[in-house]
């Protein structure tokens, strides 16, 4: 009977406390969650006038009518697909970046690490840096260790609840479901959201951080299919390197490399992983150990990038003595312009599909039951529903005709004798429109004859139209 | 416990059941699987307690929350009910005939109207209201009893033929089987046929105009063109209630056929009444 353990399917979190670093990439990183952060919150509040009957908050996702505003463009329901194709370029945009440049995603830009980040720094405020933290959390639960736990949690749950609180608003007129929220008038499905989305930027960001990213996004899992041996991470120039101070080799009087062994690289990491151990699964790429790797060997007098960006394929190049490629001949790779070229082809897609688009639009349901009605002096009558829609913020009246063909007979139920519809702002209107062929005409005896049916804004000259039948005696 | 069998690799007690040398190994459930199964039990108790659930001989368990779904159904009438309670008053205060210059209770009322109308009319007038033999096309613009708002109105609120309501319309005509002779009615069709500019016999014509003259032209008219008071059809258009060929008009001249339909005053409410009429007006025909 073999004595080796089953291999454990479960792993317990090991506590990371990631160290304060400076640096270039560290600066740039406060920037962009800046900026990132920024765009989330204050987004909601951004005005842009739409004159008097639509709204004015210049993003805006009303649910209840079924509108999406941004800025100058309002997209209906139906036109739901500029979002899915948004969504499409957002997907290659990703591919691009990770075969490219890797994880720069997740190192940079992911909600994620953004607020994972934001979520340290509260927590270096009130608990001190790396060796502070590690006391405290050794500690045991005195006062103190309470009260700076408290003052942790209020934070992040400050920072939590304002996350939450931001989401509702690009539903909801910002400014009156703020004061609904605090007057307890807002609706619930708007406290439930905050409730939800409080919980898990608090839990996730506070508590599981590195282990959202490691066991529960996909993301990474698909990155692995977009990355190649050019493809640019973060890497350790081990020939540089090693062997290390504290090694065995060196204790054994091999000469040592570069790395003293100061484990600041280890220290600032915020997913607790060592970057000399080579590429892993658990680095997000986000460049920490880079700046703290190059402060060190500032001290020490040695010249920057132990620690660097490097792809698979320089690490080969530089080991066998050779020079790494130019940075632009990492980017500018067939995979990568394919990837820019799909993805710029579907936004310029996009771009001329929303020049092109009317803000005047029908539809046209001939009613087949019946497909005719047969009127009393022998003429043939066919029934249209007929859906207007005005696209723009104000009251408009369209005036439908049948240029295709001059001699059917144009009417509109409920109107006398008057072929226009006043349809209100941002709104559809359900129109029955009858056509009629004297019995003498071709069109009443055939079994079908096609026309087109247009409608025309006379104040701004927009029009559209669609084509349809006109069944006849024959049809059936 | 003599035939207890422990697996070599892992010291796992096995279940003994082997499939081409492959042991299935006994391990324990899962304990949070096993505490989800006991929450799920207790769960279950709980729901049967709460909800209809166990079945008696007659219908069963009606659960403490008395819930049904028929209870959710009624609930939802009558939240709607109360959503519409304003359009209904003004339905019932609107007067009828200049409906249309209010949109809003306009399209109210059609679409009360046409959910009237699938339940209650679509059984005889068809779903798209376009009729059959014997049924009349609410889609035409031709009216045994008037297309006028008011016309629909009476005839919807009191009916045809029926004994139920005093206010109904009624047609009368003989079966002309008992008063005319084979020639003459053959005669007579030829006339209404030449009415309607259909292809007919020129020689019978003078002779079943006079008889036309003599026998029909009390209710529809000298030219035929029948009177919506009485619920005389019109006979020199093209449309033809029972048919208008000379099988279809011999059956109708010697036996005389009619429609009925119910006081629909009697069975809908006010409200249903005017909407359904208002369906009816927006169809195409309304006058």
């Amino acid at each position: 009977m073999s004595q080796d353990p089953a291999p454990a399917l479960y792993a317990a979190q090991e506590p990371v406390f990631p160290r304060k670093v400076k640096g270039f990439f560290r600066t740039f990183k406060w920037w962009i969650m800046a900026v990132t952060l920024g765009i989330y919150y204050l987004t909601p509040w951004l005005r842009w006038d739409r004159g008097p009957n639509l709204p004015d908050q210049a993003v805006l996702i009303d649910m209840a009518n079924r509108r999406f505003y941004f800025f100058w463009i309002e997209i209906w329901s139906h036109e739901f697909y500029f979002v899915a194709g948004l969504l499409i370029m957002a997907g290659l945009g990703l591919f691009l970046f990770t075969s490219a440049l890797g994880r720069v995603w997740c190192g940079y830009t992911c909600p994620q690490t953004v607020w994972t980040d934001l979520f340290i720094l509260v927590e270096r405020w009130i608990e001190g840096d790396r060796n502070a933290r590690v006391r405290l959390w050794k500690g045991k639960w005195i006062l103190n260790k309470w009260r700076l736990r408290l003052t942790k949690w209020t934070g992040w749950l400050v920072i939590a609840v304002a996350t939450g609180g931001a989401w509702v608003f690009y539903f909801a007129d910002a400014p009156t479901l703020l004061s609904n929220l605090i007057n307890f008038t807002a609706h619930p499905a708007a406290y439930i959201t905050i409730a939800i989305l409080t919980a898990t930027t608090f839990v996730f960001g506070g508590f599981m951080r590195e282990q959202v990213c490691i066991y529960m996004c996909p993301w990474p899992r698909i990155q692995a299919a977009m990355m190649d041996p050019d493809t640019i991470t973060v890497a350790y120039r081990d020939w540089r390197g090693e062997d290390r101070k504290n090694s065995e080799a060196v204790k054994a009087g091999a000469p040592q490399g570069d790395c003293i062994d100061c484990m600041a690289c280890a220290n600032v990491c915020p997913v607790g992983i060592d970057i000399r151990d080579g590429q892993q699964m658990e680095c997000i790429t986000c460049a920490l150990c880079i700046d703290a790797c190059d402060d060190v060997m500032a001290k020490i007098g040695k010249p920057r990038g132990l620690i660097d960006y490097l792809a698979l394929s320089d690490e080969e190049a530089e080991r066998a003595g050779a020079q790494p490629k130019p940075i632009w001949k990492h980017v500018l790779r067939p995979r990568t312009l394919f990837y820019t070229a799909l993805w710029a082809a579907i936004g310029a897609g996009l771009v001329f599909a929303l020049f092109i688009r009317s803000d005047i639009e029908l539809t046209v349901s001939p009613e087949r039951n019946p497909t005719y009605v047969l009127q009393s002096d022998g003429s043939i009558r066919n029934i249209y529903d007929v859906r207007l829609r005005n696209k723009l913020g104000d009251d408009r009246r369209f005036h439908l005709n049948l240029t295709s063909n001059e001699i059917l007979r144009i009417e509109l139920e409920g109107k006398d004798h008057v072929l226009w519809i006043d349809v209100p702002a941002d709104t559809t209107v359900l129109q029955r429109v009858y056509i009629t062929a004297r019995p003498q005409d071709p069109a009443a005896s055939i079994e079908s004859t096609a026309l087109r049916i247009w409608v025309e804004d006379l104040e701004s000259g927009a029009s559209a139209s669609q084509s349809t039948i006109f069944n006849g005696r024959k049809s059936q | 416990m003599s035939d207890r069998k422990l697996d070599e690799e892992t010291g796992v007690e096995t279940t003994g059941h082997s499939w081409d040398g492959i042991e299935e190994l006994n391990n324990p459930l899962p304990r949070w699987w096993l505490w989800t199964l006991y929450i799920t039990i207790i769960w279950g108790i709980g729901y049967t307690i709460a909800y209809p659930a166990w079945p008696m001989i007659s219908g069963a368990t009606a659960g403490m929350k008395e819930w049904s779904t028929r209870g959710n159904v009624a609930q939802d009438i009558a939240s709607h009910q109360e959503q519409n309670a304003e359009l209904v008053t003004a339905l019932l205060a609107a007067e009828m005939t200049v409906l249309r210059e209010d949109a809003d209770l306009n399209r109210y009322a059609v679409a009360r109207g046409g959910a009237v109308f699938r339940a209650q009319c679509s059984q005889c007038h068809g779903s798209g209201a376009a009729g059959a033999v014997g049924y009349p096309n609410l889609l035409d613009n031709d009216w045994l009893w008037g297309g006028s708002m008011e016309a629909i109105i009476h005839t919807v609120r009191h009916g045809v033929r029926n004994d139920t309501d005093d206010d109904a319309h009624y047609s009368e005509m003989p079966a002309f089987a008992d008063l005319l002779e084979k020639e003459e009615i053959a005669a007579t069709i030829e006339y209404v046929l030449s009415l309607s500019k259909q292809e007919h016999d020129q020689t019978l014509v003078p002779i079943g105009a006079e008889l036309f003259a003599d026998n029909c032209s009390s209710c529809h008219g000298d030219a035929g063109l029948g009177d919506p008071d009485m619920g005389a059809p019109n006979l020199a258009d093209a449309i033809w209630l029972y048919g208008g060929n000379r099988d279809a008009l011999s059956y109708t001249i010697e036996n005389a056929r009619f429609g009925v339909m119910p006081a629909w005053g009697q069975r809908l409410s006010e409200e249903d009444v005017r909407a359904v009429s208002a369906y009816v007006h927006a169809l195409g025909g309304g006058e």
